[in-house]
């Protein structure tokens, strides 16, 4: 009789959940790989318009960006376009001694290659964009780039 | 026997790694970094630029309702690219199109360069949207033609040369012309 109840005390062996932080941390190194840390928190709206000529933009460390949406939070900042610069709002005026500041930043060598990629939402019109180049122009950050996301701009038939 | 040490309970480092993960997951952000790259001109001066003729200038203009006005006529996104190439190309050497001159060029012999050059102007109320796909359109022509000139010469796409010579040459051949012009307030904003 006491043969067969003998099982009945025996717990089911546990899982070994050893190897499961491996994978974790497998899946972790593939996201650090693959991701790149967000330069700033973005207050603007920005959806990229979309290009087929489009090139990958080299050297991350010499590129400074100027954000260019309708404010996300239209009950304080209103739906007109504003220019984000870091992790603020700015104007035009602003942009000479944003440049300035990054070129600083920069090493001597590198100072000529300094890109600023202008991230601009599909609805701003022109006429702030115009400003913003003139302004580049004026303190002569000649290297430019529209960010653009990669697709179809004419019809398909 | 000696008695066995105690295991190390391993359960909670996945617990940590998963922490690590979400972290990594929220500050940061898949997206690379596409676009047009452009360089802009200097300030101008006050040097008059030198004279063009009128047969070589591409004109292209956006007004604010984001319609186009190619070489005087109402034009069409969908058909710029192919205007674009048919007026450098000029195949049928009409006098309306770009002038080509015969020019002695490296590694791909005499070849007959385009004078024309394009010139865009926008109106303060054009959509972002509408100068990228304009931009992005003469962009095309002018690669569309590289690669064609590339494929003819050294029997690869214009973006696969290899060799530095090679690409120099084509750009020689086909330089990218396309001016800017001045900002000016056209055409009253939306």
């Amino acid at each position: 009789m006491s043969r067969f109840r003998k099982n009945d005390k025996k717990e089911t062996p546990g899982i070994n959940t050893g190897s499961m932080s491996d994978i974790i941390f497998m899946f972790l190194f593939f996201f650090m790989v693959i991701t790149t840390i967000r330069e700033a928190t973005l207050f603007v709206k920005i959806v990229a318009p979309s290009a087929t000529e489009v090139q990958k933009l080299e050297r991350k460390n010499l590129v400074s960006y100027i954000y260019i949406g309708a404010p996300m939070n239209k009950a304080t900042y209103g739906t007109e376009p504003r220019i984000q610069l870091n992790d603020q709002f700015a104007t035009v005026s602003d942009i000479a001694e944003f440049i300035e500041k990054e070129r600083a930043a920069r090493n001597e060598a590198d100072k000529q290659f300094l890109t600023t990629s202008l991230k601009v939402d599909k609805e701003v019109k022109m006429g702030l964009v115009t400003d913003i180049k003139q302004e580049l122009r004026k303190v002569g950050a000649f290297k430019i780039n529209y960010s653009t996301k990669k697709g179809s701009v004419v019809d398909k038939k | 026997m000696a008695k066995k040490p105690p295991e190390v309970n391993t359960g909670s480092m996945a617990d940590i790694s998963f922490l690590l993960l979400t972290f990594f997951l929220l500050t940061s952000s898949i997206d690379t970094d596409l676009g047009l790259s452009r360089k802009l001109p200097p300030m101008p001066e006050d040097i008059p630029p030198p004279p063009i003729k009128e047969r070589n200038v591409f004109v292209v203009l956006v007004n604010a309702y984001d319609m186009l006005l190619i070489e005087g006529r109402p034009g069409d996104i969908n058909t710029l690219r192919r205007d674009a190439k048919n007026f450098f190309l000029n195949p049928g050497n009409d006098p309306k199109l770009s002038e080509k001159k015969l020019e002695e060029i490296p590694l791909i012999g005499p070849y007959e360069k385009s004078k024309g050059i394009i010139s865009l102007q926008n109106d303060r109320g054009t959509s972002y949207e509408m100068y990228i796909k304009v931009q992005n359109e003469l962009a095309a022509a002018v690669n569309e033609m590289r690669d064609e000139l590339s494929m003819k010469k050294f029997g690869v796409k214009f973006a696969d040369l290899k060799d530095e010579a090679q690409s120099k040459a084509i750009q020689k051949a086909i330089p990218v012309a396309i001016s800017e012009a001045e900002p000016k307030d056209i055409g009253g904003t939306k």
